[in-house]
């Protein structure tokens, strides 16, 4: 962080203003407190303020109540992570004090509800304490009947005072949010946002003010992963879907539903995981790439139709938001450990695609790259996204909408002749015909699961199975040869490199730029090309002496985890070893640098 | 073409064009429709369903490029092949929602799915229930056997209480499903039942089926020589049985009627059960479509984006 860096100091006088850089605010309370409003404010208003923005939250699995937390990170420069440590926490109850001080940074400023919180003597030694009757204020801004209810808004225009932030942007991101309501619902927000807002905090603190934004790159939009990948396939073209509901994949079948029909399309809420494949695999038959899409155990389910459109050559695309496995799991927590199942999983020989976005900015154009490739490849393309992608908020800059959406119709010109497994072609890539689509020579093909000749005949001819399984595979070593190589993130050569994929990109690049500045060698590549892997890997590889895998999954039997085993299979390369945890929660910037120091000590002795 | 078939309109951007008919075309011959030479054994009832379908084809000049054919696996599910015209062969017991993913996105193709008692009632049983109870337009054919015959004789959802068979050695154990009472609970909206020993009412029925706005079911009794010969016998007159149609007065509209017809004991009648009128899943979206595009009539798919996208700024 810099040295603009958020920074409190007891002051006797009055509240003097600090410029500062970034801040990091963690908002602890229960899930039904509205605290991801909250954040959810400062995120849009930091995202028009073109300010960079980054947000983590978590949430109990139970159905209503429970312990959640909101974390939100602005800043005037780059925000790669959402922060390991936080400069300010909100702190609703006890429970939420006594969780989260250890997440503060020592000499920062807990800002605590007086009216449940009961401060602890030793840690008003270590931390700026601000006590302010929250509950209490609310009530007596909103009136008696709204207990609980706009604590959370009273909270925010007390940041607002203390963040100095926009408060006439605040004011109409407030009257968005509460549009179309009960107009007294919207003036209730207000006069609880301005009841904080003119709270005295006294003279024991400062305020801060943010240092103008560096970034002039026109506007940003702001929204969370799964709003990305949502608005990404509807960019794409995709007119069609099918699911079944299950965290943390829900919210995109949701935003489907919703919004397909103005585009002419539909989302069908079907009855299982392999009913929701099927339907999307039918209308992809049909003529229209189509989507479905599911978490944890739903993505098991789906495997053998998977398998199907795979030797049917049907375009498909398969969202899978992974969450800690395997069966049930942990439902609400994030981890990277579908990735074999993505590459692997289903029976028999089955090549697919894999691409896996890093940031929500990804979620949105990786989705529409998946529709391309699944059209053009004739093949079911996974995008593997997780739950911290799917719920964090991000600002990035607003895509020329009018140039990203595409139209993929399918064109049912008659055409003279078709073979949908056509072995002359070079590449093995085929072209998928619909349905509706006259076929001048009266021949007509057949998709089937069975192993086929080139019109799709039912076939148990030895030759033809090699050839068949070799241009499933060859159709994607031709789309390997296309793909970009990872940019290098620090020098080409030296000590370490750092290899990620998925959520993890900030605060490996964070690791990076910290071990960097400490003096060592060590660099990064993000892949967001896992199955088939870009090329010119090895050529990277080849300029570190360590390759550090660093994956929310288990190391696995032979120690290397998912996307290491994957690496190692490739390039059978020793150096390339794992950087691994479990614990469901996204890496934090120093756990990467101090796994990777220990990882490369005892890697030495080893080598 | 069936006017209910054809009247759907296409969905706003959903479908680039549909190509003109020549209308100067003349209806397939069955030469042009036949594809591969049937897999089945001789003397197996499918045969018939087959060369139904082909006089269906014929009589209702559809065309190749309109009708789709879809099956899942087991021994009537080999049929796709056997048609010259689109067509899928699917997976064990989810040829329906398969079809469904191209009825609710390709209104203007013919679909029909065809598969046996296993498919449909046993690995597919709730596909079955919910295609059902969605009434997506469709017409789905079962050739019940009563016996699962691509893996040899084991025992089917539909084989009678005693039947022996290598999974049951000393006779089935479980009660059967039966197939008529199963699509009146789920919510058919068209329940037929008939024989492949009566080639002028499978006719029938499936011309009726196909005309059906909705989810149209049809039972055919077909009888695998191999592992269950004679099964059908008491419904065939050439060989000592009785084939009753539906009685003169029975009321296709009344639910509970059909499910007392549904309850006969075997042979029991053939006909329409059931049929009624109720919204098409394929219709009740287009209604959302409609409302939806309504809104937006005047904008391009790209400015319609935009408007969510200045929300989130």
């Amino acid at each position: 962080m810099s040295e603009a860096t958020l920074t409190a100091q007891p002051s006797g006088g009055s509240p003097k203003v600090s410029s500062i850089s970034e801040a990091v605010i963690r908002i602890a309370g229960n899930s039904q407190d509205g605290i991801q409003a909250i954040g959810g404010f400062l995120a849009r208003l930091a995202g028009r303020s073109e300010q960079e923005v980054m947000t983590h939250m978590t949430i109990p699995a139970t159905i209503s109540g429970g312990p959640s937390i909101f974390q939100v990170r602005i800043g005037s420069g780059e925000v790669l992570s959402s922060g390991d440590e936080a400069d300010v926490l909100l702190a609703f109850y006890q429970h939420s004090y006594e969780g989260h001080i250890n997440s503060l940074k020592k000499g920062g400023i807990v800002l605590y509800d007086s009216d449940h919180v009961q401060p602890n003597a030793d840690w008003t030694k270590e931390y700026h304490h601000v006590g302010v009757p929250i509950s209490g204020l609310t009530v007596e801004a909103i009136g008696g009947t709204a207990k609980d209810k706009g604590k959370n808004i009273y909270t925010l225009g007390l940041v607002a005072k203390m963040f100095d932030l926009n408060v006439p942007k605040l004011e109409k991101l407030i009257g968005e949010r509460f549009t179309g309501k009960d107009p007294s619902i919207l003036n209730n927000a207000l006069a609880a946002f301005h009841a904080g807002y003119s709270h005295s905090l006294g003279n024991v603190i400062e305020t801060f003010k943010f240092v103008e934004s560096q970034k002039k790159t026109g506007h940003q939009v702001v929204m969370n992963g799964n709003e990305a990948m949502g608005y990404g396939l509807i960019a794409a073209g995709v007119r069609f879907g099918a699911g079944y509901p299950i965290t943390p994949w829900s919210d995109i079948m949701e935003l489907l539903r919703r919004e397909l029909p103005k585009y002419g399309g539909s989302f069908i809420q079907c009855e299982d995981e392999i009913a929701s494949i099927s339907m999307a695999i039918g209308a992809g038959y049909g003529g229209r790439v189509a989507v479905t899409g599911s978490s944890g155990p739903g993505i098991s389910l789906k495997t053998e139709a998977l398998g199907w459109a795979i030797m049917a050559e049907i375009p498909l695309v398969v969202v899978d938001i992974q969450r800690g496995g395997p069966s049930t799991g942990m439902p609400t927590n994030v981890e990277q450990s579908d990735l074999n199942i993505a590459c692997f999983g289903g029976h028999g020989d089955s090549p697919r695609v894999v691409i896996a976005p890093a940031n929500v900015e990804d979620c949105f154009y990786m989705a529409i790259e998946a529709v391309n490739i699944a059209r053009k490849y004739s093949v079911p393309v996974i995008i593997i996204s997780d739950q911290a992608i799917a719920t964090r908020i991000e600002a990035f800059e607003e895509p020329n909408l009018e140039k990203v959406c595409q139209d993929i119709s399918p064109d049912l010109s008659p055409v003279a002749d078709h073979k949908p497994y056509d072995l002359s072609a070079a590449d093995g890539v085929t072209r998928h015909v619909a349905p509706g689509t006259r076929i001048m020579s009266g021949k007509y093909p057949i998709a089937t699961g069975l192993e086929h000749d080139e019109l799709g005949h039912p076939t148990g001819s030895p030759k033809l199975h090699m050839q068949m399984t070799a241009k499933r595979r060859k159709k994607l070593q031709t789309l390997a040869s296309t793909l970009p190589t990872p940019k290098i993130y620090g020098p080409s050569e030296g000590n370490v490199l750092l290899v990620g994929w998925g959520s993890t990109e900030g605060p490996i690049k964070e690791a990076v730029d910290r071990a960097r500045a400490a003096g060592e060698s060590v660099s990064s590549i993000h892949i967001k090309h896992i199955n088939p892997l870009p090329n010119g890997l090895d050529n990277i590889f080849a300029g570190f002496n360590h390759v550090l895998v660093v994956e929310m999954n288990d190391e696995g039997l032979y120690g290397y985890g998912q996307l290491g085993g994957l690496l190692r299979a490739r390039f059978g390369d020793p150096k390339i070893r794992g950087i691994n945890k479990t614990d469901g929660m996204t890496f934090k910037v120093k756990e990467i640098v101090e796994k990777a120091r220990a990882n490369v000590a005892t890697g030495l002795r080893k080598l | 073409m069936s006017s209910t078939i054809s009247d759907i309109p296409a969905r706003g951007g959903n479908i680039l064009a549909t190509p003109a008919l020549d209308t100067e075309r003349k209806g397939l011959t069955k030469k042009e429709i036949a594809a591969d030479h049937p897999t089945w054994c001789p003397g197996c009832g499918d045969f018939s369903v087959l060369a139904l379908y082909f006089k269906l084809i014929e009589k209702r000049k559809l065309w190749h490029e309109k009708i789709t054919t879809v099956a899942g696996i087991g021994c009537s599910s080999r049929f796709p092949y056997f048609v010259q015209a689109h067509g899928a062969h699917y997976i064990h017991g989810r040829a329906l929602p398969f079809a469904s993913g191209i009825s609710l996105s390709r209104p203007d193709l013919h679909l029909f799915v065809f598969g046996g008692d296993g498919d449909a009632f046993s690995i597919g049983g709730n596909h079955f229930n919910h295609t059902a109870r969605k009434n997506i337009k469709m017409t789905y054919v079962v050739m019940d056997n009563w016996v699962y015959g691509l893996t040899k004789k084991q025992t089917s959802p539909t084989s009678p209480l005693g039947f022996k068979s290598k999974t049951d050695i000393t006779g089935a154990l479980d009660q059967p499903v039966n197939p008529m009472k199963q699509a009146i609970s789920a919510g058919a909206t068209f329940v037929a039942r008939t024989t492949h020993t009566n080639p002028n009412h499978v006719l029938q029925m499936m011309e009726a089926a196909m005309d059906h706005d909705g989810f149209s079911f049809i039972e055919c009794l077909s009888e695998c020589v191999e592992f269950y010969e004679g099964a059908f016998d008491s419904s065939n007159p050439r060989k000592g049985g009785v084939f009753n149609t539906v009685p003169a007065d029975h009321d296709v509209t009344d639910e509970l009627a059909a499910y007392k017809l549904a309850g006969e004991p075997f042979p029991g009648s053939f006909g329409i059960f059931y049929k009624t009128n109720r919204p098409t899943k394929n219709a009740n979206e287009q209604k959302i479509i409609s409302a939806a595009r309504e809104k937006v009539k005047d904008l391009k798919d790209w400015q319609i984006l935009q408007k969510n996208f200045d929300r989130l700024k």
